[in-house]
Formats: C-alpha cells, sequence, structure tokens
C-alpha cells in the first residue's frame, strides 16, 4: 500500500513538475514558429474583372473576400482592391449603397469603410500588370501601389469570365496565363514577394496556373479545365445570383477562421467539393516549397505580426535642448490652421425634423421595408408621402 | 495583232516594275518604319556582373604601446613598420571610415580590469591587452601569436563572415540558417534610398488625461543626431501626431498579484493590426514607413504593463515588430491622486520615451546586436545613439547588400530585355542602366581598396539607377503584340495587295516559260 502511495506520488510530482517544462517548450515553440513561416507583411491583391449589372456576383465575390481579409487584420494600406464596376451604386441596384452576399440579404458585404483602389474602367489588363510588377508612373499614389518586399505574403484573387488559357477583363481584353506566369516571374526577380497564394474563380479557372513556373507559389482554382464554375443563388428582389459557388462556401470557411486560428491550407483545399460545387475546384503546390499542412491560412489571409520584447534601452541624459535655440530665425507667427467643412453636415442635420430623422435612421436599418417599384428611393431621402420639406442632398451615393 | 502583242508586253512590264518597286522599295521601307528602338545596352559586362567577387579589405593599424615588446623585437621590425609617435590614448583624431586602429599595451598593464582582454571605444578604437609573450620569441612567431586576438577585435568592430553572408541573402541562398540569424535578416528594413519615421501619441481616454508631449524638440535632441550620423546611408523624414480615441485591439487582463493590467506576449501581435488601420503616412513617397506608438492606457486601465514570454515584467515597458516598429505603453497613474481635476495635465518625459525609441529605431535600421566574445567591453555608444564602430558595420553590410540588390535587378533587366525582342528601350533606360553598370563597378573596385565611404556612396548610386530603370513605366511587355497577333494585323493589309502581283508574277513566268517551249519545239 505504501510503496504505491509512493509511486502515485512521484508520478504526481514528477508530472507537476513537467507539465511547466512542457508548457515553455510550447510557448517556446510557437514563439519560434513565428519565425518559422518567413514572413512579416501581408498583401492582397483583389481584382473583379467584370462589369454589367449581371455581373453582380462576381463583384459580390472580391467584396467577400475582401470582408475576410480585413476582418483578419490586413488594413486598407495593405490591399489593393480593384472592382470593375460600380455595383452597390449602379442604377439597377434596388438596394443603394449595399453589395449582398447572401439571398434574403443577410450579410452586406459593402458595409461603410470599403476602400476601392483602381474602380471602373481602371481597371485594364495594362494597370494589373503594372501593379503587380511595380511599373507604375511617377505620380501614382501610395494607395495605388504594391509596396511589398522580400518578406511580404501576398493573396491574389481573380473572379470574373475566363476560358482555357484567359481571363477577360472590362468585356474586351484579356490577360492569359504566360502573361500572369511572366509578371510573377518579374515579381520573383525583383523579390517582391516572400510567397504568394493565387485563388481564381471563374470557368476553366485551373488553366490560369498551369504555365506557373517561379518558386513560392501556390494556386487554387474553382474549376478544371473544361468545367464551368456556376453562381450560387439568385435574389429574387436584386434580380440578379448573388455569388458563386466556390467562394461562397470559402466565405463560409472564412467566417469559422478567426486572427488566432490554426487552420492550415488542407482545409482550404477541401472547400467546396464537388458535390457541393458541381465543379471539381483544383489546386497547385508542387512549387510551393512548404508543406501546405503547415502553412497557416492566416499566413495569407490574415497579419499576424511577430512581436519581439525590446529588451534594451539607451539612457539619454542630456536634456531636451530649450525653445529658443530652436526655432532658428527669430519668432515666425504660426496661425492656427482649420479644415474647411467637406460636408455641410451640419446644415443638412439641422434641416432634418426629428421626425424625418427618425424615418430615415429607421428605413436604414429595416431593409424589408416594402417600396412601391415606380419610386426610386434612396435611403435618407425623404419618403413620398411626407409632403413639403425643404428638399435636402441625400446622404449616400446616388445622384 | 501586233497591238495585243505590244499591249500584252507592256502589262508585263507594268507587273514586273510594280513588283519591283514592292521588293525593293516597300519591303525595306515597312522593316524600318515598324522597327522598335532600341538603345544599346552593355551586355556584356552585365553578364560579367553576374558572377562578381565581392574582396572587402579593411584598414587596420595596430600600434603597440611601450613596453609591450622587448627591446630586441623591437630592433626586428622592418623599419617600415615602425612609427614611434608619441600617440596618446585619448587622441580625438577622425579615423578615416571603415578602418580601425588597435592599441596593444603591456600584459602587466594596469589600464584595463583583470578580466577585460579588450575594451572598444566609441571611435573606432580598441585597447588589446597583448597575449603573454616570450622575451625568446622572435618577430614572427609575436606577430603570429597577436594574429589570432586581432582578428577577434577586428571581427567585431567591423565585419565577420556571417554578416556578409546575410547581407548577401538575397543572392546567396543561405544554407545554415539558424533561428536567430533568420530573426535578425528579417528584422531589418530593406536597404532603401530613404525611409519615413512616425512618432505617433495615442490617447484613448482625452477626458482624463491631457497629454503635453514636446516631441519636436525631443527628436532634434535625440533622433536627429543619429540620423545625422546614418545620413550616408538614405535620406530620412520624421513626422508625428497624436490620434485621440484609438484603442488596443487586445483587453488586457487585470493581475490581482500585482493589482495591474496586464498584456500577456502572445496577444502583443494582435494589437497592431487595429491600430495600423488609423495611422496615416505619406502619401507622396513610397518609401517604407517605421511607425513609433506611444500609448497611454486610459484611467480604468491603468497601470498597464508588458509581460515577457515567462511572465515577467518587461522594464521597458515596450515591444516591436520587425520592418514595423515599436509600440511602448507609458503608465501615468501615478503622476495624479484620485482628486485631481480631470482632465489632468501630464507633461511626458521624452528623454525616458526617446531612450526606448531610440534602441528599437536601431535595431529597425539594421545595427544589429553585437555579441561580443568574453572578455571584450564595449563604450556605451553615448548621446548619437551610435558608436563609429557601429556604423561601419553598417555601411559594410549596407554596400555588400546594394551591390548584391544592384547587380540582381540589372542581370535580371536585362534578360528580360533579350528575351522580349519588341520592348522598346529608350534612351534613358541605357543611360540608367549604363550608369549603374558603371557605379556598381567603381564600388567594387573601393570595396577592394578599402574605402567604405566612397563604396556606400557608389552603391548607392548604383542602385538609385538600377531600380530606376528597371521600374520604368515604359517597360510593359503587353504593350507588344505577341507574333501571331501581328499576323493577324498584317494579314488583311497585304494579302489583297500582294495577290494581284504574285499572280500576274507567276502568269509571267509561266507564259516565258511556254514561249520558250515553244520556240524549242519550233528549232527542232
Amino acid at each position: 500500500m505504501d510503496y504505491y502511495n509512493l509511486l502515485t506520488t512521484c508520478a504526481f510530482i514528477h508530472l507537476l513538475v513537467s507539465i511547466p517544462y512542457a508548457y515553455s517548450n510550447y510557448v517556446e515553440n510557437k514563439a519560434g514558429q513565428f519565425f518559422s513561416s518567413g514572413h512579416t507583411n501581408n498583401w492582397a491583391v483583389l481584382v473583379c474583372t467584370s462589369r454589367f449589372w449581371f455581373n453582380y456576383r462576381h463583384v459580390a465575390n472580391t467584396l467577400s473576400v475582401y470582408r475576410s481579409v480585413k476582418r483578419l487584420g490586413i488594413p486598407d494600406s495593405h490591399i489593393v482592391l480593384m472592382l470593375a464596376d460600380d455595383m452597390a451604386c449602379n442604377y439597377r441596384n434596388p438596394k443603394p449603397a449595399t453589395v449582398f452576399s447572401h439571398k434574403n440579404m443577410e450579410l452586406n458585404v459593402y458595409g461603410d469603410d470599403v476602400e476601392v483602389d483602381y474602380r471602373g474602367y481602371e481597371v485594364t489588363v495594362e494597370n494589373f500588370l503594372r501593379v503587380l510588377t511595380g511599373r507604375l508612373p511617377p505620380s501614382t499614389p501610395r494607395s495605388k501601389r504594391l509596396l511589398s518586399d522580400d518578406r511580404s505574403n501576398i493573396l491574389i484573387y481573380l473572379t470574373g469570365h475566363g476560358g482555357n488559357g484567359f481571363l477577360k477583363f472590362q468585356d474586351s481584353e484579356e490577360i492569359s496565363n504566360m502573361e500572369l506566369a511572366d509578371a510573377f516571374e518579374q515579381m520573383w526577380q525583383k523579390r517582391r514577394y516572400n510567397e504568394l497564394l493565387f485563388i481564381i474563380d471563374t470557368c476553366q479557372g485551373a488553366s490560369m496556373y498551369e504555365r506557373f513556373y517561379s518558386p513560392n507559389l501556390m494556386a487554387l482554382a474553382s474549376s478544371q479545365v473544361g468545367e464551368d464554375s456556376l453562381s450560387h443563388q439568385p435574389d429574387l428582389a436584386i434580380g440578379v445570383h448573388l455569388m458563386d459557388k466556390y467562394t461562397f462556401y470559402l466565405l463560409e470557411f472564412l467566417e469559422e477562421v478567426h486572427p488566432a486560428s490554426q487552420a492550415n491550407m488542407n482545409d482550404l483545399f477541401k472547400v467546396c467539393p464537388q458535390s457541393q460545387c458541381v465543379s471539381t475546384p483544383g489546386h497547385r503546390t508542387d512549387l510551393f516549397q512548404r508543406n501546405p499542412g503547415s502553412v497557416l491560412i492566416t499566413d495569407f489571409f490574415g497579419s499576424v505580426r511577430k512581436v519581439e520584447i525590446t529588451k534594451d534601452t539607451i539612457n539619454l541624459t542630456s536634456s531636451l535642448k530649450p525653445l529658443i535655440q530652436r526655432s532658428g530665425s527669430g519668432d515666425m507667427q504660426i496661425e492656427s490652421l482649420t479644415y474647411v467643412d467637406q460636408l455641410p453636415v451640419a446644415e443638412i442635420i439641422h434641416q432634418l425634423t426629428p421626425d424625418q430623422f427618425l424615418v430615415c435612421s429607421r428605413r436604414w436599418t429595416e431593409q424589408s421595408v416594402r417600396v412601391s417599384p415606380s419610386v426610386y428611393v434612396q435611403p435618407c431621402e425623404k419618403p413620398p408621402y411626407v409632403d413639403s420639406s425643404p428638399s435636402h442632398a441625400p446622404l449616400c451615393c446616388g445622384g | 495583232m501586233a497591238a495585243l502583242q505590244l499591249e500584252k508586253q507592256r502589262g508585263r512590264y507594268a507587273a514586273l516594275a510594280i513588283a519591283a518597286v514592292v521588293i525593293v522599295v516597300g519591303i525595306p521601307l515597312w522593316w524600318k518604319t515598324t522597327e522598335t528602338y532600341r538603345a544599346w545596352l552593355p551586355f556584356s559586362e552585365i553578364s560579367e556582373l553576374d558572377s562578381l567577387q565581392l574582396q572587402l579589405s579593411v584598414d587596420i593599424e595596430v600600434v603597440f604601446s611601450r613596453g609591450t615588446l622587448t627591446p630586441e623585437q623591437q630592433k626586428k621590425f622592418p623599419l617600415s613598420h615602425v612609427n614611434e609617435k608619441e600617440h596618446q590614448l585619448h587622441h580625438k583624431t577622425e579615423f578615416s571610415c571603415g578602418s580601425v586602429v588597435v592599441y596593444v599595451i603591456p600584459e602587466s598593464s594596469t589600464l584595463l580590469p583583470e578580466d577585460v582582454k579588450v575594451y572598444v571605444g566609441q571611435r573606432r578604437t580598441a585597447l588589446l591587452r597583448s597575449p603573454p609573450f616570450k622575451t625568446s620569441w622572435n618577430l614572427k612567431e609575436v606577430l603570429s601569436n597577436l594574429d589570432v586576438e586581432v582578428e577577434q577585435v577586428v571581427s567585431t568592430m567591423s565585419f565577420g563572415h556571417q554578416d556578409i553572408v546575410a547581407a548577401l541573402s538575397n543572392r546567396v541562398r543561405m544554407t545554415k540558417v539558424t533561428k536567430e540569424s533568420m530573426a535578425d535578416s528579417m528584422r531589418a528594413i530593406k536597404s532603401s534610398p530613404g525611409y519615413e519615421i512616425t512618432f505617433s501619441l495615442l490617447n484613448p481616454d482625452p477626458k482624463s488625461h491631457s497629454l503635453h508631449w514636446d516631441i519636436e524638440g525631443a527628436v532634434q535632441s535625440y533622433i536627429q543626431p543619429l540620423l545625422n550620423k546614418l545620413a550616408p546611408i538614405a535620406n530620412f523624414s520624421v513626422d508625428s501626431q497624436i490620434l485621440y480615441y484609438a484603442v488596443l485591439g487586445v483587453n488586457p487582463r487585470f493581475d490581482n498579484s500585482v493589482s495591474a493590467y496586464t498584456l500577456s506576449a502572445d496577444s502583443l501581435s494582435h494589437v497592431i493590426n487595429p491600430v495600423e488601420a488609423r495611422l496615416g503616412s505619406n502619401a507622396a513617397s513610397s518609401n517604407p514607413v517605421l511607425n513609433f506608438l506611444l500609448y497611454v492606457p486610459d484611467a480604468h486601465h491603468s497601470p498597464l504593463f508588458i509581460r515577457d514570454h515567462s511572465k515577467r515584467k518587461v522594464p521597458s515597458n515596450a515591444f516591436h515588430s520587425p520592418r514595423w516598429g515599436g509600440i511602448m505603453v507609458y503608465n501615468v497613474n501615478e503622476m495624479y491622486g484620485p482628486e485631481a481635476e480631470r482632465p489632468v495635465d501630464i507633461n511626458i518625459n521624452m528623454a525616458k520615451v526617446m531612450g526606448v525609441f531610440l534602441a528599437q529605431l536601431r535595431l529597425m535600421l539594421g545595427v544589429q546586436h553585437t555579441h561580443p566574445p568574453t572578455g571584450f567591453v564595449l563604450q556605451s555608444p553615448g548621446s548619437a545613439g551610435l558608436a563609429d564602430w557601429e556604423l561601419d558595420r553598417l555601411l559594410w553590410s549596407r554596400s555588400v547588400e546594394n551591390i548584391a540588390t544592384a547587380s540582381t535587378t540589372i542581370t535580371s533587366l536585362a534578360q528580360l530585355l533579350d528575351q522580349i525582342g519588341n520592348i522598346v528601350i529608350n534612351d534613358n533606360i541605357a543611360q540608367q542602366v549604363s550608369s549603374a553598370v558603371t557605379s556598381l563597378q567603381s564600388a567594387v573596385a573601393e570595396l577592394e581598396a578599402g574605402n567604405l565611404a566612397f563604396a556606400l556612396q557608389y552603391s548607392r548610386e548604383a542602385i538609385l539607377a538600377s531600380e530606376r530603370a528597371f521600374f520604368d513605366p515604359s517597360l510593359l511587355h503587353l504593350l507588344y503584340f505577341p507574333d501571331d497577333q501581328k499576323f493577324a494585323i498584317y494579314i488583311p493589309l497585304f494579302l489583297p495587295m500582294c495577290v494581284p502581283i504574285v499572280l500576274s508574277l507567276l502568269k509571267i513566268v509561266s507564259e516565258a516559260k511556254k514561249r520558250r517551249a515553244d520556240k524549242q519545239a519550233k528549232s527542232d
């Protein structure tokens, strides 16, 4: 009896001692894992290449990936969003300033902080290749540039109409898979990426990554050569198909991912099997150096920063130079500057009566208010049955 | 009949004339006018750059102080090596950039404490306690004994093999990658012609704290000396901003044992992203930005401490992210009591804050932690924040990195232009490429000679020129049609014109053949 007691206490103590050791090992490993992926920042280039109202789903695709990527941490300054047409403020959109990704209008992927960098006719093959290779004219602002370095992981998402070996831009030009492969090679030559994940959701999408030959590329496509990628659901109120099947299930998968999640690429490959998607998604990992099972989703979709504790400081003892010495040329009159009011919000708010204000805000939240089809209503415009109030500028898109 | 014959003759001549004009005049004209302008590039020199051999030499001066060598050994010194100068050890001469001076003092000297072998000064000089000599040794043995020690000193003060390999990691695949060396290479920001440094003060609680920081004075006194010293490397632009109601994205946890709020090391990586969305940046330039944030916790979450991986308090209360910048948490709860009138006026102690930011800035810019061997003592960098030899280390690795990057850029550009035959090469691109090649060659020559300052300058010019040439907006291969599209353009233009000419030529040839056959038949 005593012997067994002794044995169990020994085992217990041993366990107690080894648990903190194992934990510190785990913590060390986790810290080590931070440096195993080799990247310090994340970029995303999200492109929708089709225009016209009936291609609503392509814009919704791109915006839902944009939303996931922002939610997982990549800031707007590191996202280049290219939308070939404006669906949210399209005059055929019955719900202006919104782009929905699910029928019954459950999820508005447009939101109120979308930053579109290239819009409308600016989305061309030339601009896309210029963004990738960095050969932009010097006057291009920072937000339109891909300022990646050799430690950046880049996510590139393309959607639109495609065929065997090409992708159609704006219904008037195409980019071929060879051009895309050459552009990636030029990026590699200049070390503009550490690793690159390429996702394409078009018909015959797998043909676009056939010709890649640069290292550290991983590619996913929604359908194989000879297959079409299908759209998911139409919405009867809006009148068009809202999303493509592959991106719909991709968005569903990404909604479960949070910044600290450990989901890896093998889970991503399983998204949308043929039973759900009708087309067969494909992927290509032969050019990628790491094992896909060890690549986290957040390595590309999120932006988990590597952090180090600052251990040393410098002892600064000299005092600040007094003010008189610093301002070199005597006293300068510095007048305080103010910004001009960009939006005369004060005037608008004053003009609205309290009732109107309430109706306005209510209308904004209750999307299921039925409106007669002959009236073109913008949110926050005065409803037709209220008469004689001073007219004011609508608060959102349109006009 | 004769008239018909004449007509036919005239027709034949007309067809031949037209064909002659098309072939002799038309084809060369078309060729010349559709040629793409390609200025001359020094392709042979560029291919030489591919197999570049770098030779780095450091000027080392070893000064034996009196009493180190026995008179016999002193006599044996070749005359050219002997320089009997009355050097004072606190000499303030400016030793040239990249050189190292080692003063060897006798073994029994009391200048250095017992266990200290080497004292490295601020300005490229070092004191080395000489290893034990036997008086019977001749000069060669003395020098060879000293070699090892001097090499150790020099590799600490200028560069070692690892540093150069790390700088070349762009071109040379690093085979043995230790975690530390990879962390080092990831932490330092890439060489760039300019940097932007932004200091931000985050005040989540303006109702309780009214913060005043003299950022202009602090930058002038503390940061500007360092930036002035680093001027040969890059241009720096400094700006600052204050953000109100900016919160960290992570909720700190209250720790009862210290009755303070703590942020664990694991949650730190999620702090940066929500804040970054609110930070502005100068839209005019594409230079990399280094952000330094000072966060003053709100009154309800004060004091806030950062814990490292082993749950210990971090003395600096700051952390940094490689290639991005640093964040420091500054607690102000001790500066006022609970009865103070809100908002409380608080003056931030800029010396303490800038001490942390300066240390982080050094790390970001690539001033590596030197791990000197045992027995070495390093003099603290002082007010400039950077010792001269630390600057030299940075300059060595920067020049090597610049040369490697510039030569990679030029060779890949040449390859691209070679492969795609119909890209227009403008004169300015050719000029940039030529100047990049000459700068590269000069930089390599200067490195070989050991002139670090000139080498860095040439390498900077080389990298600027090569980047400008590579990223020129006119070099887009898409704008030039592939061959099968060219075919499709020319056929509708030339085919309708060529068909009658070719057919008439054929007809002339066949008629001539028939006539000759008839003549033959007649003559037979």
